[in-house]
């Protein structure tokens, strides 16, 4: 069974901009490192959410691109809405510090919350939290930005009924450089989601 | 003790990203755990490794900090009687 | 709807090279745990499951040169190899390979590492198997914590049926690292002894080695005599802690629920559950609860990480494996290290390996993130 499938919202989050459908979300550009840019992030967006201080860097990357595609849909916690996220680096930018904090016998301090963020997954767990998501969800790891692999997961779980909507997306964060590109699918919307627009899409500049 | 006080208030806002809160907002004798900070069981383990790293003492079992890291008062007289560095 | 099926397998552990070798130990309830000294991959001595070096380059000689190789390289390089072989599938352009794992090459980031630090990143260990094996497709690494290797499999079931390929092979495995023992040390979470699943006394997890690989296809006319049929699938989250596990067990349960409705089966016709079950208090009670939320509590039940240990990205695949031999041997096997039970609700844990017929058993893992996954396979027969 062949489902008609269509993107509803999609957003980029690169070079300290912030493109929600295609148009800037966030004006200015930001001559400055991701820290700072992501908490004016926060701050435009209105949250009040303690724990995204204490997220890694690839963590709260993904979890500001999901606000700006979920907040633009009306949701609740009954919806299916699975998560299926890529990237390249998969969490070696928190691997690295884990490893930095063990390298020397003189100063060996492991530290737990760190440690807890050597896996790409948990960016799906810090989104499924605050969305209350408990639904299907998978992270996997490709050397590039793969349309017709996110596609065709995408497809499958909608047609074998895992799920409503698939928010799908490519979150890499590497060495201070980061690419996001985050956007739902589902029966509605307005864009066709195929291989071709996918691959458009992701290439969209400002 | 004043002193080791006002030092751990700052540790634990420094090291746990308690970004929207400051030291004037953690009392002596307020709870950590529960609903004032909203720490959970990472920031407990990560205030064991603090201990560590930062006072020389070593806990090996995670229950023993439940009743250390009760409130700031208690987690700088333990610390008090049992820093080795 | 075609039927999606697991058929020729490897697993490559500390009881053996080969699956019959593996289950010849566990069914002589022998476990690969020991008490380790090592400072490269502890500080204190820590109790693991590893697998022999120099077996291992022994046997990979035969394949490759095992200094162009990383541990990891020549595990799971040597397990796939064997599944390519037994099967005797030719990759075409709709072969695909799924690589599972949480960790990959992690040990190159260590300063001791003769290897670049580039290896480290999961589409250059990917690319090493790939090129290896001339797999014609970009390799898909899954990398979902510990339910990377049950989620292996429905994955490669789901793009086998979107008509994406035609076999998927799935190569699964984690090795024991300095980097992963002492992240797991940082939680308190590791054992001083062997470990005890859903034991009173149960203290924590071991940390082991693995790689296991299956060919996963819809093609009936070339299945192995201990090949099974995937009958439902599903990986739920819990919505509730990025380590903790949900005190009511809510992804686990919703999960197998999900699982259940695909299969169209009710969980009366579950011979077996091979469980998560690392022994840490906390995944166990949470594991309990689940099970007793959906009625499996009479079904027999047990761990395997009494003989392996947890092996992250491999456990799942590899307790998959063990899953299918179980049926294919209408055996039940022993949940090594259990003595009396140690959780809230009952569980009807396997304490002596035993025969009995076996047609359907259930698979689960949980683990950080707040993912699940629970898959149903029936014997082919």
């Amino acid at each position: 069974m062949k489902l008609e499938t269509y993107i509803s919202t999609y957003c980029h989050i690169r070079n300290n901009k912030i493109l929600i459908n295609g148009k800037p979300f966030i004006k200015d550009a930001f001559d400055t490192d991701f820290s700072i840019f992501s908490k004016k992030v926060y701050k435009d967006l209105n949250l009040s959410y303690p724990k995204f201080f204490k997220m890694d860097n690839l963590s709260k990357l993904a979890f500001l691109a999901a606000e700006c595609v979920l907040n633009r849909e009306k949701t609740n916690e009954d919806d299916n809405i699975a998560i299926v996220l890529t990237n390249r680096a998969s969490s070696l930018d928190t691997d690295r510090k884990h490893q930095s904090s063990i390298q020397d016998k003189e100063s060996y301090y492991p530290s737990p919350a760190i440690f807890v963020y050597t896996l790409p997954n948990i960016a799906i767990g810090e989104i499924s939290i605050k969305h209350q998501l408990k639904s299907e969800n998978a992270f996997f790891i490709l050397d590039a930005f793969n349309a017709e692999f996110l596609h065709n997961y995408a497809c499958s779980l909608l047609e074998n009924n895992k799920a409503e909507s698939v928010l799908c997306g490519w979150v890499d964060y590497d060495n201070e450089k980061y690419d996001c590109f985050m956007y739902k699918v589902s029966q509605i919307g307005d864009i066709k989601h195929t291989i071709n627009k996918l691959q458009n899409l992701y290439k969209i500049k400002d | 003790m004043e002193a080791l006080k006002l030092e751990l208030k700052e540790k634990i806002i420094e090291q746990l990203n308690l970004e929207d809160i400051s030291i004037e907002e953690i009392g002596d004798n307020d709870p950590l755990f529960g609903d004032g900070l909203g720490l959970d069981s990472i920031d407990a383990l990560e205030l064991i490794v603090m201990l560590d790293k930062d006072y020389g003492i070593k806990l090996t079992d995670p229950k023993e900090g439940k009743k250390i890291f009760e409130s700031v008062a208690i987690m700088a007289a333990y610390i008090t009687e049992n820093r080795t560095k | 709807m075609s039927k999606i099926y697991l058929t020729y397998n490897n697993i490559i552990s500390s009881l053996g090279f080969t699956t019959t070798e593996n289950i010849e130990n566990i069914s002589k309830d022998i476990s690969g745990i020991e008490k380790i000294e090592d400072i490269n991959l502890s500080q204190t001595p820590i109790y693991t499951s590893l697998v022999n070096t120099i077996k291992l380059d022994n046997t990979f000689k035969k394949l490759g040169n095992i200094n162009d190789f990383t541990r990891l390289e020549k595990l799971m390089i040597l397990s796939l190899h064997d599944v390519l072989t037994e099967s005797n599938v030719k990759i075409t352009p709709k072969t695909g390979l799924i690589i599972s794992t949480t960790k990959g090459n992690i040990d190159v980031l260590d300063s001791s590492s003769k290897f670049s630090k580039k290896r480290a990143y999961l589409s250059e260990l990917a690319k090493q198997i790939q090129r290896f094996f001339g797999f014609k497709n970009e390799a898909i690494v899954l990398s979902n914590a510990c339910v990377s290797g049950v989620l292996a499999i429905s994955v490669a079931k789901r793009l086998i049926k979107s008509d994406m390929y035609d076999n998927v092979f799935v190569v699964s495995g984690d090795i024991v690292s300095k980097f992963i023992i002492s992240g797991f040390q940082s939680f308190q979470a590791i054992s001083d002894s062997s470990c005890k699943p859903f034991s009173k006394n149960r203290t924590g997890i071991n940390i082991g080695e693995a790689a296991a690989s299956v060919l996963v296809t819809s093609q009936k006319e070339n299945l192995a005599p201990d090949a099974v049929e995937i009958l439902g699938d599903a990986s739920c989250n819990d919505a509730n802690h990025i380590s903790g596990p949900s005190r009511t067990g809510e992804g686990l349960y919703r999960s197998m629920l999900s699982a259940f409705n695909e299969a169209n089966i009710k969980t009366t016709e579950i011979d077996y559950v091979s469980a998560h079950g690392t022994a840490t208090n906390y995944n166990d009670e949470m594991e309990a609860i689940a099970f007793d939320r959906i009625n499996l509590e009479k079904v027999s039940i047990n761990s395997l990480k009494g003989y392996y240990g947890h092996t992250l990205g491999a456990s799942g695949l590899l307790e998959s494996i063990v899953g299918m031999q179980s049926l294919y041997n209408n055996t039940l096997y022993a949940s090594y290290g259990f003595d009396e039970i140690g959780v809230s609700k009952p569980l009807n844990i396997i304490k002596e390996t035993t025969e009995k017929p076996l047609t359907t058993f259930l698979k689960t893992a949980s683990g950080f993130g707040g993912c699940n996954t629970a898959a149903i396979f029936k014997k082919v027969l």
